[in-house]
């Protein structure tokens, strides 16, 4: 089994509409949109829900009135802001204490030094995820709750049952929408995964973010390919990033056009070699191509263990109890202390 | 006024109206900051252009253990929350990446054994750019945690007529902590169900934080009229339609800002301005 995902730094460069054309050309795959907490895969795939299971990835803090005495001790050791006067009951004697649920970072230190037991920490519901089924495969997805944090955890959940999903019904292609930027959800997209394709367009800004993601592949030890989007608004920027990805490793896969028609298909909700044969459905088949073969020289991930979680990517902001398995740090070696 | 630009989705325009209303309020007279709070990969510098006078590092707090102290009793371990102490038959190991700096391990520590170490996250720049007083966060590559970064951007401001700050996008955490403590949220959308569906959580989360706020919709032109439809049916104010040019694109292409390649453009930002002005004053 192998696990394709594609990123891009930059917000905006076409990812969703590419991975939603790669998933009519790759069927049978499963696909799995890791964009957990502004997902728009399903916008084009219109998945039927078969399976939903909600996310917990972690507690948070609330403080019982009746039992809080307002010693202010929660509000003093609180990192995080998040524990303020209650507005209700300030200026009356007797104060009490709320926790900010939006603010609250989960960490307990204030249930832990609460003196009489006050705080409850209980898990928190963070969001829900999906296994599903759509006309190109199964998709599994996930909707993060608004304002909520643990977004790693839940694109790692996502990955996981994504790969179950296809060990059970024998494909061996994972096909992973990401999400932008370079923090904690795009860790835990990318790590482990067989080959990275990276959308970028021939702006300063793709360019930039490029560069940033290119970074964060090398890594975490991510092979890469890149495509750039929409490439005549300047050829002169896109001949600048396919030499410049050549110079980190990463191998050009190819240009697409600009073309309205993607647009179209978006509001059609039909993925864009679905809706037209010609203009960049060609360039998209083409890059497909290039993805194809990259994949067929990566070698195959291992099997999922029973219990169900894939053994390598334990990302930074989320492995199990008892699974410190982490990459390396950036000078490359992990810290531990003493 | 504290404006924060924000979008659910990646690449609707948030840098471009963040950096144009910065210049054109700027050239405007008015005293303004401008934040890049996309910590993951900011780009107002492109535009902008800024000479950097002050680069420092931004750094978490980790534990650090002082084995001889240790009496192995792993309730360092029991209070972190995030795998980032494990305690195991008189051994501790701490995983900095993992690390929200709570500093949970250390006050329950009972025999003092843990100290604060600190472990540089990402950097933070500022400078000026023009007249506009400029600072950035970067987020260090590998470093997973954007939000202590953006807090210190936040923190990195001086006092001004108007405060920009550049969100990134998405709607967990690091867009909340940029967002939070705004006076006026401006919600740089397109016409696209992507861009709709999109718009929509952003919405939703600048109501859970009860935030006033607006809507831009950038690439006016083309995609269809659903997204007008949300939001006069929402009752959500639409302060500003921006065509896509391609000679503006092309300009934005090469880090040029639309004001400055085209004075529609420029005039545009400047009639922007003004209807924030009256929208935050109501």
């Amino acid at each position: 089994m192998k696990e394709l995902v594609v990123i891009s730094g930059k917000g905006g460069t076409g990812k969703t509409s590419l991975v939603a054309s790669f998933a009519a050309l790759a069927q049978p795959a499963v696909l799995a949109d890791c964009d957990v907490d502004a997902a728009d895969l399903h916008l084009v795939l219109a998945p039927r829900i078969v399976q939903r299971s909600s996310f917990s990835g972690g507690r948070r803090a609330r403080i019982v009135g009746r039992r809080c005495t307002g010693c202010g001790k929660c509000e003093e050791l609180c990192r995080f802001d998040a524990v303020r006067p209650d507005p209700v009951e300030r200026g009356r004697e007797g104060r009490i204490f709320r926790v900010d649920p939006i603010a609250c970072e989960g960490c307990g230190v204030c249930a832990w030094f609460c003196s009489t037991g006050a705080i409850d920490f209980a898990p928190a519901l963070n969001g829900e995820w999906f296994v599903s089924e759509t006309r190109y495969g199964p998709m599994v997805h996930a909707k993060l709750g608004i304002a909520e944090e643990n977004s790693g955890k839940l694109v790692s959940t996502v990955r996981a049952a994504a790969r179950r999903v296809a060990q059970e019904r024998g494909l061996d292609l994972v096909l992973i929408d990401g999400s932008p930027g370079i923090g904690c959800p795009v860790i835990a997209s990318v790590t482990g995964a067989s080959l990275a394709l990276i959308v970028t367009e021939p702006t300063l800004s793709g360019q930039h973010d490029l560069d940033r993601v290119a970074k964060l592949l090398r890594h975490f030890g991510v092979p890469g390919l890149v495509c750039v989007n929409k490439w005549e608004l300047n050829p002169r920027i896109a001949d600048e990033i396919e030499a410049h990805a050549r110079q980190q490793g990463l191998r050009p896969a190819g240009r697409v056009r600009y073309d309205p028609a993607v647009t179209r298909a978006q509001i059609a909700a039909r993925s864009v070699v679905e809706f037209e044969a010609n203009g960049c459905a060609e360039d998209i088949r083409a890059v497909w191509n290039q993805v194809r073969q990259a994949l067929a020289g990566q070698p195959d991930l291992a099997a999922v263990t029973p219990e169900g979680h894939a053994p390598p990517p334990a990302a930074p902001e989320a492995p199990g109890p008892s699974a410190p398995v982490l990459p390396p740090d950036e000078e490359g070696i992990p810290s531990h202390g003493s | 006024m504290r404006l924060a630009v924000a979008s659910g989705k990646g690449g609707t325009g948030k840098t471009t109206v963040a950096t144009n209303l910065a210049h054109v309020a700027a050239l405007g007279g008015r005293s303004v900051v401008y934040l890049d709070c996309d910590v993951e990969e900011p780009n107002g510098a492109i535009f902008l252009k800024p000479r950097i006078e002050d680069d420092r590092p931004v750094c978490a707090p980790v534990p650090k253990v002082d084995m001889d102290k240790c009496t192995g009793c792993g309730d360092c371990g029991r209070i972190c929350q995030f795998s980032a102490i494990v305690a195991m038959n008189r051994m501790v190991l701490t995983f900095p990446e993992l690390c929200h700096g709570c500093a949970g391990c250390r006050l329950v520590c009972p025999s003092g054994a843990i100290s604060e170490d600190q472990r540089e996250i990402g950097r933070l720049q500022s400078g000026r750019a023009g007249e506009v007083h400029f600072v950035q966060g970067l987020l260090r590559i590998g470093a997973a945690m954007s939000p202590p970064v953006i807090r210190a951007v936040k923190a990195a401001a001086p006092p001004a007529d108007l405060t920009i700050l550049d969100c990134p996008p998405g709607t967990s955490c690091p867009v909340v902590e940029a967002m939070r403590g705004a006076s006026y949220v401006l919600l740089v959308t397109e016409p696209t169900p992507f861009g709709l569906h999109d718009l929509k959580l952003a919405v939703e989360t600048v109501r859970a934080l009860d935030l006033p706020f607006g809507v831009v919709i950038n690439r006016s032109d083309g995609g269809d009229g659903r997204t007008r439809e949300f939001c006069e049916r929402d009752r959500i104010r639409i302060l500003a339609e921006i065509p896509d040019v391609r000679a503006v694109a092309e300009a934005y292409s090469r880090g040029v800002l639309a004001s400055e390649a085209s004075s529609t453009y420029r005039q545009g930002f400047e009639q922007l301005l003004r209807t924030l002005g009256e929208e935050v004053g109501r």
